[in-house]
């Protein structure tokens, strides 16, 4: 057996409201081998950050069976504690602290001797580029330094097992890649990373495995071959002079979907340059000319339009 | 290392992350010293001479008495800055991550305790020093000092372990800042600032039995040598009883959060 991070069963959470017992959380399992990236992927309410809550001793769970590293979540909860490092969503560094105060008390909390402690903060500090603001107070840091400072915090005292929910939310691009550069960092290092995320992007571009969160429920999981292989939401759409051409670029290409009306037909595509090419090779040879070429490559609303049949993002207003 | 090793280690560490964060932001503490400064001033010079003539004296004879009660109402008033700035922690992130780390939990509340109990004693000092300087006058010997600074960190650590427990319950730091008001007042409806048998039955009755009255009857007796009587182990009791409660409230309040 390979050893598991992380072995969830039949995880379930529900919150008592007005309006009676609202599941978040309707039988969840998780296994997560140790040294891998484990994306939970979902849109705004799915339930990440319950579980993340849940996995890392923060709420109890109001059923199902957890072991962390080996360890019993409910009956073992501090050996628990002993192995994991968590970034919430949500800042959670001391404010009226400076970015090295704020380390050096994860420094002490871990029992780490007061030179080691010292020597991981000037380390850190130069890793996440805060060496210059490691003496004002975290409440004047900007969001990415913020950010990095929080995963600076959990990085004290080496955890084998990390949490990061929703890591890059609200960052710009730049920030975002720092971040992912850093995820990988890790990795290497053999550390397992349970990361949650609402950009299919991210979950493809860090994690083996993926697993797609809706409602409470997991809809689907895997590597991101085996869910994009699930979406067929990848197309190349080519637009025709003439219906002609669309009748001909139909017949020699032998699949797609022509739309008469609009003179254009839609050929599903993974998105590589192989089939793009083979496309073109194709309509080339048959003097079939295009005007227009558009790709479309899948995303979140596809994968949940696909899978659950309704638009995944549910800060949306319905259309009328 | 044992568990109460570390136990002790990370309230240590909590007790100077306290400690950092009042230094860096002073204007919470000065305004802790400058409000029972304040009524201080205001009872001796305004009212002072009246209530003092009533006691049978002038100014001079109202400061001695009217100082225990301020120091009281000094400890009441920290105790809402506890209230608000632990309501204003618990919503912060880093209690989250705190409770996620394998340390001890009651720790972090130890933390907020230590550093407002120092915070206030200190205030406490400021507020005898400005006393002794307009006409403050006690006679106690070295031990009855000692054993007044006692009851008094007794009181202090009593009311900051409620305050802790109440600004848990508060769902927001407004609603902390008032939960413990009421505590402000019993200075007032006990022998703080007038004897109580110059008040009407209902009101004496309740004067007479508030914890804040022995505990201002001793701290009096002690400094100025007026008689004690059994004030001195209810006080004592009192503010265990407070202390205890208010510790496993506080306590349960967190691991159940
Ligand atoms: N403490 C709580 N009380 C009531 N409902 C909650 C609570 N925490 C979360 N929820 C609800 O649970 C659902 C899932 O929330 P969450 O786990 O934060 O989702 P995500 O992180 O995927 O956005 C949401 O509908 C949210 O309103
Ligand atoms: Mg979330």
């Amino acid at each position: 057996m390979t050893d598991l991070a992380i072995a969830a069963n039949g995880l379930r959470k529900s919150y008592r409201d007005k309006d009676g017992d609202k599941v978040v959380l309707d039988g969840i399992d998780l296994a997560v081998p140790e040294g891998t990236i484990f994306s939970l992927l979902g849109p705004n309410g799915a339930g990440k950050t319950t579980t993340v809550q849940i996995l890392s001793t923060l709420i109890r769970a109001d059923g199902g069976q957890v072991q962390i590293a080996g360890y019993d979540l409910n009956r073992q909860a501090d050996d628990v504690r002993g192995m994991i490092g968590v970034t919430g969503q949500y800042s959670a560094v001391d404010k009226l602290l400076t970015g090295e105060e704020n380390l050096l008390l994860m420094a002490d909390l871990k029992h780490l001797p007061k030179r080691t402690g010292r020597q991981k903060a000037k380390e850190l500090l130069e890793r996440f580029d805060l060496v210059d603001a490691a003496g004002r107070p975290a409440a004047t840091y900007s969001g990415g330094m913020q950010r990095r400072l929080d995963l600076a915090m959990t990085l004290v005292g080496d955890p084998r097992l990390i949490f990061l929910d929703e890591p890059t939310t609200g960052l710009d691009p730049r920030s975002r890649r720092t971040m992912w550069g850093i995820v990988r960092e890790l990795v290497a290092g053999g550390v397992t990373i349970f990361l949650t995320t609402q950009y299919l992007e991210e979950a493809d571009e860090l994690a083996d495995r993926i697993a797609l969160l809706d409602h409470g429920r997991l809809i689907a999981e895997g590597t991101a071959e085996e869910l994009k292989r699930l979406i067929p939401g990848g197309h190349v759409l080519l637009k025709f002079a003439d219906p002609g051409r669309l009748d001909a670029a139909r017949l020699v290409l032998g699949l797609g979907t022509p739309d008469p009306e609009a003179l254009t037909l839609q050929v599903p595509s993974d998105g590589s340059v192989r089939v793009i090419r083979q496309v073109l090779a194709v309509l080339d040879e048959h003097s079939i000319e295009i005007d227009e070429m558009s790709m479309h490559t899948p995303d979140l609303d596809d994968v949940f339009l696909t899978l659950t049949g309704q638009n995944g993002d549910q800060d949306k207003e319905p259309v009328r | 290392m044992s568990t109460l090793t570390l136990a002790l280690r990370d309230s240590a560490t909590m007790v100077r992350r306290q400690l950092k964060r009042l230094l860096r932001y002073p204007s919470m503490t000065v305004q802790l010293v400058v409000t029972p400064v304040i009524i201080l001033v205001l009872f001796v010079y305004v009212f002072g001479g009246t209530l003092g003539a009533g006691l049978g004296g002038g100014r001079d004879v109202y400061v001695d008495y009217v100082v225990p009660g301020i120091l009281l109402m000094a400890a009441a008033t920290a105790a809402t800055g506890t209230a608000v700035m632990v309501a204003t922690d618990m919503t912060e992130g880093i209690i989250a991550r705190f409770r996620t780390m394998r340390i001890s939990r009651a720790s972090v509340l130890t933390g907020h305790v230590v550093g407002s109990v120092i915070q206030q004693l200190l205030g406490m000092a400021v507020v005898i020093g400005v006393a002794l300087a307009i006409g403050f006058r006690p006679n106690a010997t070295p031990v009855e000092w000692l054993a007044a600074t006692g009851l008094l960190t007794l009181l202090v650590v009593a009311v900051t372990w409620l305050a802790v427990a109440l600004g848990m319950k508060s769902p927001t730091p407004e609603a902390a800042s008032n939960a413990p008001m009421p505590l402000v007042f019993l200075p007032f409806l006990g022998s703080g600032f007038v004897p109580t048998d110059s008040m009407p039955a209902v009101l004496r009755w309740f004067a007479e039995y508030q914890p804040f009255t022995p505990i201002m009857e001793t701290v009096r007796g002690l400094l100025l040598g007026t008689p004690i009587g059994n004030s001195a182990a209810i006080a004592t009791a009192w503010c265990t009883g407070i202390a205890t409660a208010s510790y496993l409230w506080a306590k349960h309040t967190f691991d159940k959060a």
